[in-house]
């Protein structure tokens, strides 16, 4: 699976983070139901009976786990069993979408990220995103890195030359474009494109690290390299993956969330729900649910 | 068929055989008689744009050659060997700014207003709908409006009296409306048509929606509003219909002050009368004097020409330089 240039260089060991304001940790997490074995790790995101409606629709219901700290979670499962929606919640994204409304209790740090003051804006600073498609800004590889820290106030070009260094070398692709930061960011290829947009995301020096499908239009090679990266950041980052390639799950993450959907007979239409929430080698050896079992052996989806 | 029976046809054969398939063409008679077709019409109208430039060359640049830049010079006269277009020229570059000045930012902003924070409800649509009505009014129809308000009801915006109150600035005020609608609706379709991936990844990274349009939606969307821009100008400076209805001079306009930057630029401009290039062209290809009627006017015509394609091509320079950026 790994090629050898993906695997780190001495040329690209990742700094720790020292500037970063860490997040102040806040009160203890509740006790919570869910994989016992990581139970020492902190909560980052508490999810209770979380549903997602758009308009009057309901696309996902009552969805309850926990996002663990510096851990790889995965949400899996077949086509428009709201993985997305959900993960959509976490930086509040789905407010871009009209009449999208969850219901539930969703908490982040202990601190309802629904709750009426507070401010989207602050929380996807907080907690940043990668979307499906390679989105690279039209402008410079730099200017697309160094976007994030701008918005925040950060004008010196000797802080901005380092964020951009720091946050390129966490996306491995710093050996790669050091020579042409000037250059539009259009011009890299897909999986650069993406590694770009990682970097994009990791320069505003996030806690959490949202990844909707990152590989999916990306070669086995690139796909490769972000599962790296995705290992090497780890320890910095809190990361949740939606992903449909199952080995693709077993392989990067700690825990995984097997979502399904439910026909209504009724009105033929389909809801997502999470089926199954437990640590990755469980769900992928000896899953408790039959529908688990099935998708994950290729019996359905 | 030819490739299953390899085993008992020899090599030779078979690469006949394909070869015959592969080459050759299908014959494609109705693609090329779509496509002569497509010709036919291009060059149509290019030979009807050819000709009406050619006759106007033909007729308009002898007064260039007889009188030089006099014919630029000079104002509105009775003798066609004394009549010139200064006083024209004032009045479309004001009426021409009057739109950079009035239309553009107006437009722009309820464009932007209209895609990015109105809500979406009946009341919204509503308007909306009615925007893309007015795109479709008749000009003569803003020109009695300009007519109405304007100048009857505002007195052109001037303390002036009678028909004084036909100024230059109730003659801006009233294109500046009249392009205003087309101003909005090529903003809004080129905010629209940039891509949500581009907002997605800035709000992402905890950008405002302000931040967002700034940084995003206005650089990808500016081509796009350019040549509305572009378009709303050119159409500022070709109308005569709803100048004449305003009250545009046509016979005879004081004593020229000549073109020059400081007579072009002057603000009284706004609050006197004036006139036009398209009224101007309007009026004399009326005259019985054929050297009004055919030189004058096609020099005029020229004049026009000129002056819009000096106008459009500030506007195209600015929309390549941030189509180069978008797209580098």
């Amino acid at each position: 699976m790994t090629e050898p240039t993906a695997t780190p260089t001495a040329g690209r060991t990742i700094a720790p983070r020292t500037t970063a304001p860490a997040p102040e940790p806040l009160a203890a997490p509740s006790a919570a139901p869910g994989p016992v074995d990581a139970a020492a790790l902190p909560v980052v995101f508490e999810v209770r009976d979380l549903s997602v409606y758009y308009g009057t629709f309901r696309a996902v219901r009552e969805v309850t786990l926990d996002i663990r700290q510096h851990e790889i979670t995965a949400f899996i499962g077949p086509s428009g069993c709201g993985k997305t929606t959900v993960l959509r919640c976490f930086d509040r994204m789905n407010d871009l979408i009209p009449g999208a409304r969850p219901e539930g209790t969703l908490n982040y740090h202990g601190v309802p990220l629904y709750g009426p003051k507070v401010d989207p804006v602050e929380v996807r600073r907080r907690i940043g995103m990668v979307f499906q498609k390679p989105n690279p800004f039209p402008k410079s590889i730099f200017d697309n890195v160094a976007y994030g820290p701008r918005l925040f106030g950060t004008r010196k070009k000797a802080q901005l030359d380092t964020v951009v260094e720091e946050s390129l070398t966490k996306a491995a692709l710093w050996d790669e474009v050091k020579d042409r930061l000037k250059e539009s960011a259009m011009g890299l290829s897909g999986g650069q494109q993406q590694r770009l947009c990682i970097a994009r995301a990791v320069a505003t020096k996030p806690e959490v690290l949202l990844m909707d499908e990152p590989c999916s239009a990306l070669d086995p090679i690139a796909t490769a390299r972000i599962e790296d990266l995705m290992q090497e950041i780890k320890t910095e980052f809190t990361i949740v993956i939606v992903t449909h390639n199952m080995q693709q799950a077993a392989r990067v993450s700690d825990a995984t969330a097997f979502y399904s959907t439910d026909v209504n007979p009724e009105s033929d239409r389909r809801t997502g729900v999470l089926v199954e929430f437990d640590r990755t080698e469980t769900i992928f050896s000896n899953p408790s649910d039959e529908r688990t079992e099935n998708y994950i052996t290729g019996r359905f989806g | 068929m030819a490739l299953t029976t390899i085993g008992s046809a020899s090599e030779a054969t078979v690469r006949a055989r394909v070869e015959r398939a592969i080459t050759g063409r299908r014959s494609d008679a109705g693609g090329r008689v779509f496509e002569t077709a497509l010709i036919a019409c291009l060059l149509l109208s290019l030979a009807v744009l050819g000709l009406l430039v050619y006759q106007v060359l033909g007729n308009g640049l002898t007064v260039f050659g007889d009188r030089g830049a006099d014919f630029l010079d000079t104002g509105l006269a009775s003798s066609p060997a004394r009549a010139g277009v200064a006083q024209g020229i004032i009045g479309s570059f004001w009426i021409a700014m009057s739109v950079v000045v009035l239309a553009l930012p107006l437009g722009i902003g309820a464009a932007i207003y209209l895609e990015e924070y109105a809500p979406l409800n009946r009341l919204t649509s509503f308007i909306a709908l009615n925007i893309r009505n007015l795109a479709g009014v008749p000009s003569i129809v803003y020109g009695l409006l300009g007519l109405a308000i304007f100048v009857e009801a505002l007195n052109g915006f001037s303390g002036n009296e009678g028909v004084n109150r036909r100024t230059l600035a109730a003659a801006g005020v009233t294109i500046a409306v009249l392009v205003l609608p087309v101003v909005i609706i090529t903003t809004q379709e080129a905010i629209r048509a940039v891509p949500v991936a581009l907002r997605e990844g800035a709000y992402g990274v905890g950008a405002t929606k302000w931040e967002v349009i700034r940084s995003q939606v206005l650089p990808y969307a500016a081509p796009g509003i350019l040549t509305g821009a572009l378009l709303s100008i050119a159409r500022a400076v070709g109308e005569a219909a709803p100048l004449i209805v305003v009250g545009a001079a046509t016979g005879l306009l004081g004593r020229s002050p000549g073109l020059s930057a400081g007579s072009l630029i002057d603000i009284e401009n706004l609050t006197s009368r004036f006139t036009a290039l398209p009224t101007i062209v309007s009026t004399w290809s009326k005259l019985p004097d054929e050297e009004f009627r055919v030189n004058l006017s096609a020099a005029t015509i020229i004049t026009m020409l000129v002056f819009v394609l000096f106008l459009n091509s500030i506007a195209i320079v600015l929309r390549n330089r941030f189509e180069k950026k978008r797209s580098a």
